[in-house]
């Protein structure tokens, strides 16, 4: 008990921080943005290694989960196919709210250099995307910039008033 | 192979292709130029009707009617040896002759020869299904109906294998679109939101070269590119690079470049 008497004489005397509700809520999200594992082709790759030891999303709060129901963040990683384009939307449709897009690279952007009539031209045709990651593939370094840019947004939005929720239509 | 031409200056000469060359074909050779293809033919002659047969590339080319494929290739499996069936799909050759080209790409490990079993048939004819003999056939039998539409009979599950099963169309005829029909571009709308989203959502981007207009204010303009390391600042200070924004985040404390020092001897 002794060793860690608070001194109430420093920081204004009382161990107490003020803030606001829609602070401590969003620090807390996006602090915890736990990614739906969506990888789809070679930036797939990209996204495991973010996720493992030597990029280690863990440090942000970034775990890597199997199930929507758990994830509140999807990283489109690769080509969506038009096959492909009504399981996305299921899944999307799955996760519970608040939930983030990334989209990563190319193809998921744009479909990329797949000019073809089975790729998606595209995610954003499909489910509303937050954050496009240019690159093919983009490395893990710009996937982790663009977790960082995506918590710096989710800190920006308010917390308290209900989140409309986002839809194409 | 093609001709040799002199690369030194390739850049400088425009750029031209002859509309109407024609791909030199590959040199046939008869079929009494090898033993083993002559006495495997001569066996499948005298059972078959054969239409054509020669040596192309050391493989034998064996053209027969399309309604004996299954005798054929029992026969080519059972008594001569060509237990592997390596390859097998369709070519499209609607637009010359009206009809599709079937071919079956034989092995005999025993023999150490490849075998090419082609024949044809109409845009709407079937064809027998060889799966009884080759269970690898059955996957590239749906790929073919799946890519070129031509139906396989007596096939254990005629179905689509890469295309959605609901899908319009078959993507490997040369009448097909690269990009795809009408069907195929609304797609994905039409089955997640319905027809009526399409208004809303708006037809796919298919131009590489589009130039968005607010790309002009974010990236360099083309025709105004200025070389590597000039300075385009105008006087106007860097702004670095920050990962936290100011009071960004409860508790934790901002990382300020022009505050931190960098480490650069190691062994300090």
């Amino acid at each position: 008990m002794a060793q860690h008497q608070v001194n109430y004489l420093k920081d204004g005397g009382l161990p107490v921080a003020l803030t606001t509700i829609d602070k401590v809520v969003n620090w807390g999200r996006s602090n915890s943005l736990w990614a739906l594992t969506y990888g789809l082709a070679c930036c797939g790759i990209e996204m495991m290694a973010s996720g493992a030891s030597r990029y280690d999303f863990d440090r942000f709060g970034t775990i890597f989960r199997a199930s929507p129901r758990q994830a509140e963040l999807m990283i489109v990683a690769g080509t969506l196919t038009k096959k492909h384009a009504e399981f996305i939307r299921r899944l999307y449709d799955q996760m519970t709210e608040p939930k983030w897009v990334i989209s990563m690279g190319s193809c998921a952007n744009t479909g990329g250099m797949f000019n073809t009539y089975a790729t998606v031209q595209g995610v954003d045709r499909v489910i509303p995307v937050d954050l496009y990651l240019p690159g093919c593939a983009p490395r893990p370094e710009t996937l982790q910039y663009g977790v960082m840019m995506l918590q710096q947004k989710i800190r920006r939005e308010s917390a308290s008033r209900a989140q409309k929720p986002k839809r194409l239509l | 192979m093609r001709a040799y031409t002199p690369k030194d200056n390739v850049q400088a000469k425009p750029y031209y292709t002859d509309r109407f060359w024609v791909a030199p074909q590959v040199a046939k050779h008869d079929v009494s130029s090898d033993a083993v293809f002559e006495s495997d033919l001569n066996a499948l002659k005298s059972k078959f009707e054969i239409l054509d047969a020669y040596i192309q590339v050391e493989q034998m080319v064996v053209v027969i009617n399309a309604a004996d494929n299954f005798a054929v290739l029992d026969m080519l499996k059972n008594s001569l040896q060509y237990n592997q069936l390596s390859e097998m799909s369709a070519i499209d050759w609607l637009a010359k002759e009206g009809k599709f080209e079937i071919f079956y790409q034989m092995l005999s490990m025993s023999k150490r020869k490849r075998l090419r079993i082609k024949c044809k048939i109409d845009e709407k004819e079937s064809i027998q299904s060889v799966e009884k003999l080759f269970r690898c056939a059955d996957w590239s039998e749906r790929e073919m109906y799946d890519m070129f539409g031509v139906v396989v009979n007596n096939h254990p599950f005629m179905k689509r294998i890469l295309m959605p099963d609901d899908w319009e169309g078959f993507p490997l005829r040369k009448t097909y679109p690269l990009q795809g029909d009408e069907f195929a571009a609304w797609y994905e709308v039409d089955k997640i939101f319905g027809k009526e989203a399409r208004e809303i959502i708006g037809p796919e981007n298919r131009d590489p070269a589009r130039i968005d207009r607010y790309d002009t204010e974010r990236f360099a303009r083309l025709g105004h590119e200025v070389p590597r390391g000039v300075d385009i600042t105008n006087g106007e200070p860097d702004t670095p690079l920050v990962y936290q924004e100011k009071n960004g985040a409860f508790l934790i404390t901002k990382f300020d470049p022009e505050t931190s020092v960098t480490i650069t001897d190691r062994n300090r």
